[in-house]
């Protein structure tokens, strides 16, 4: 290829775009909606299995579907589109080359090949195993192992090119300071990095046990690696998800960060400290102290948890002072009102933050906990829990930016504009009912990953649940009639993002929403765009009262329901300890 | 002076600044809710809970802890349910559980008020100690070659199904026990 065509100027943002990045990140998001599809159907029909009322799939059906499920879902779809964005964020972002195109393609043919192998074996049965693979049960073959490992050193390289990415640009001497997005987007990839050696390292034993080379594995060993993958990687996510939420905040409010450094010291708290809360997986597990579990689970994970509230103060607090300084001055929340609640991006922010700070993060305290674990562990309020931050939370924001990225990069109209409007309500209000029901069967005692909780094909000492308590009926239902509308509003993403790569009208300059067209640039709008400094701002009086009140009242949330969760565990009839 | 920047550009100069009033506040709010949640675990919990997370473990030869559960059962038999032997082991004494695909071995009959120390543990896979009571649960983790070791005491009659809620095969829905209380 002719180095004039390498790079190219994006004529909406101003932005030079390295061709190989490009076509990388097409193809990386591309790979991931087609991941997001496929694990959107299998969701479709194990929701409507766990609906007892339809129990729609046989049991062996069942186990394969939900195995591929959550490997489909956790790991091959987000971590394709968390390359993509990797790559989006060391490059183009940077306006910066791609430093080695070749790895980007060696990484994506590992990751590609890995994933598809995996996929294939456990939809045909060959490896039921689950998400985690817990030995000592074993996959039927030892090929999945492998596949995860080359999925996982595809990933590795992936990471690593970011980092090789960045540091380039800078020692080009044209970047300073990483934008937010990308110092974000560093967080992530300094977790992934951890978190990919720490599952290679729980699963390379694994495989060679399958093959024969050693006799055993330590099942309680192969938890704690296994969690510095599995709980590590949702930190990913957690990283990526703040950098996307700062940027649709930018984007489509013209948001620029209250205190620059104060997010990105919440960001260093995520690396510090959330890999050390990958603990709380092991809370009621056989061969760790109550020491090791309250320091790690709780000490440490508050640090990270800290991270999380700085930045649901400061995303409302920058979009707060955004619009106010637009006009929108009357009262605590004339900004909010005026707010642009039919731009996709900015929906998609709102469904994503609510839900995701609401139902997934405090879920995730309270569970995480050593003694409220003892209520919940392994009940349906772990998969409640973490499908409303990587599913609600994450899902939705990455889906929200797509809405942009795709028009972008791949140079087309968005088609289907009115359909990503609703899109992020119809996915939301699906998520809300359906994280409702499936939490509240948890906390009643609803197993996860299980087929039939009325035991009527048990051998002995059957007892059905529902027959306990009819009210687990209806719970399961919420989860079956969430799961259906989610799963519209998903195929609504779909349609959109393909329709748009496939059939949208090419041009140079795509229409993508009411965005700020400044979002892009360094240069403060209010000091009139000519590099001088802002104005600072006077301190000594609130800037952002809205957000306040609506940080204040998510807070008196939060310490309401983390009181009323130790209420419950003092109402189980039985003591403990 | 420090200047604001999109999320989505590179700053220039110099970003760092003071923390205005309104952050100040709310980064004091989150450092005293996360230090109360530590103490409250840490502390206050194990001082007035009487549902305390205090698991202990040891490491088992499989088949010398399925050794173990058989002479417990022999010992302590009263009866059986669907052919599953029921147990009804003294108060205060240990109670040997025993997990494997696809069952829970045996049936344990336990006094209301009575102090029980379960061993649990696998002869097989990964399995989840469940014990339904609705709207709670408790759960604990079952390895093999580990004995999950906890204290419990029943404070209400009844039969509690007990499930397996880690996966544990294609047979994991067909997995039941039960703890029966008495008065």
């Amino acid at each position: 290829m002719a180095a004039v065509n390498a790079m190219r100027r994006c004529e909406v943002t101003g932005l030079t775009v390295d061709r190989h990045a490009e076509r990388l990140i097409m193809l990386n998001a591309v790979t991931a909606v087609v991941y997001l599809a496929i694990g959107g159907v299998l969701a479709l029909l194990i929701a409507l299995t766990r609906w007892q009322a339809v129990h729609l799939l046989a049991p062996q059906r069942f186990y394969e579907f939900l195995s591929a499920h959550g490997m489909v879902m956790l790991i091959f779809w987000i971590l394709f589109f968390e390359v993509a964005g990797l790559i989006f964020a060391s490059t183009v972002l940077l306006s910066a080359r791609m430093i080695v195109p070749g790895l980007g393609w060696l990484a994506y043919g590992l990751m590609l090949a890995g994933s598809v192998v995996a996929t294939l074996l456990m939809l045909s049965g060959k490896a039921t195993v689950m998400f985690t693979s817990y030995p000592p049960l074993r996959a039927a073959t030892h090929w999945y192992y492998a596949a995860v490992l080359v999925f996982a050193v595809g990933a590795i390289l992936a990471v690593l090119h970011f980092f090789a990415n960045v540091v380039a640009a800078r020692l080009r001497g044209d970047v300073g300071s990483l934008p937010l997005f990308t110092f974000a987007l560093m967080g992530a990839a300094t977790i992934a990095l951890w978190s990919l050696l720490s599952g290679a390292l729980a699963l390379f034993p694994v495989w060679l046990w399958t093959l024969g080379v050693i006799p055993e594995v330590d099942p309680g060993i192969y938890r704690l690696l296994y969690w510095g993958l599995g709980h590590g990687a949702q930190q990913v996510n957690l990283a990526a998800m703040v950098g996307v939420w700062y940027g649709l905040a930018s984007l489509t409010t013209g948001a620029r960060p209250l205190n620059e450094g104060l997010s990105r010291i919440a960001i260093v708290l995520y690396v510090l400290f959330i890999n050390m809360g990958a603990m709380h997986h092991l809370l009621v597990d056989p061969g760790l102290g109550t020491w090791v579990k309250n320091v790690n689970a709780s000490y440490f994970m508050y640090a990270a948890v800290m991270g999380s509230l700085i930045h649901a103060f400061s995303i409302p607090a920058a979009m707060e002072l955004a619009l106010r300084e637009r006009g929108y001055r009357r009262g605590l929340f004339e900004w909010l009102r005026r707010a642009p609640w039919s731009e996709p991006g900015f929906a998609a922010l709102v469904v994503s933050m609510v839900l995701f700070g609401l139902l997934g993060g405090i879920s995730g305290v309270i569970i995480g906990g050593p003694q409220v674990n003892m209520i919940s562990h392994n009940t349906l309020l772990v998969p409640a829990h973490f499908h409303m931050t990587v599913v609600a939370g994450t899902t939705t924001a990455f889906m929200g930016i797509t809405y942009y990225l795709v028009p972008l990069i791949f140079q087309r109209q968005l088609l289907f504009r009115r359909l990503a409007q609703w899109q992020p309500y119809v996915y939301g209000l699906g998520m809300l009912i359906f994280g409702i029901g499936m939490g509240l069967a948890g906390h009643w005692g609803v197993p996860r990953r299980h087929w039939d909780i009325t035991f009527t094909t048990a051998p002995v000492l059957r007892m059905n649940l529902i027959d306990l308590r009819p009210e687990i009926a209806v719970f399961l239902a919420m989860m079956g009639i969430g799961g259906i509308i989610a799963v519209v509003g998903g195929a609504m993403f779909v349609l959109v993002a393909v329709a748009t790569v496939f059939v949208g009208q090419r041009t140079p300059r795509p229409f993508i929403g009411w965005i700020v067209p400044e979002a892009f640039s360094p240069y403060p709008v209010i000091a009139g765009g000519s590099g001088e400094a802002a104005v600072s701002r006077e301190h000594g009086r609130f800037e952002v009262p809205g957000t306040l009140v609506i940080a204040v009242t998510f807070l008196i949330l939060f310490i309401f329901l983390y009181g009323f969760s130790w209420f419950e565990l003092s109402r189980v009839p039985w003591k403990i300890g | 002076m420090a200047s604001r920047v999109s999320a989505l550009a590179k700053p220039r100069g110099v970003w760092w600044e003071r923390l205005g009033p309104d952050e100040r506040l709310w980064v004091w709010l989150t450092v005293i809710w996360g230090v109360a949640m530590f103490v409250m675990i840490a502390f206050v919990w194990p001082l007035i809970g009487e549902e305390q997370n205090r698991l202990s473990s040891y490491r088992v030869d499989p088949a010398t802890f399925v050794a173990q559960t058989d002479a417990f059962i022999e010992r302590f038999t009263v009866g059986e349910i669907d052919g599953v032997p029921v147990v009804a082991p003294p108060p205060g004494s240990d109670v040997y559980l025993e997990a494997r695909a696809f069952a829970w071995q045996p049936v344990i009959q336990l006094k209301r008020g009575e102090t029980y120390r379960f061993l649990i543990s696998s002869r097989d896979v990964q399995h989840g100690f469940s014990l339904v009571m609705p709207p709670h649960s408790i759960n604990v983790h079952v390895l093999p070659g580990y004995v999950t070791v906890l204290k419990l005491t029943p404070e209400k009659a009844g039969e509690y199904p007990l499930l397996c809620n880690e996966y544990c095969g294609l047979g994991h829905h067909l997995m039941i026990g039960r703890i029966i209380v008495t008065e």
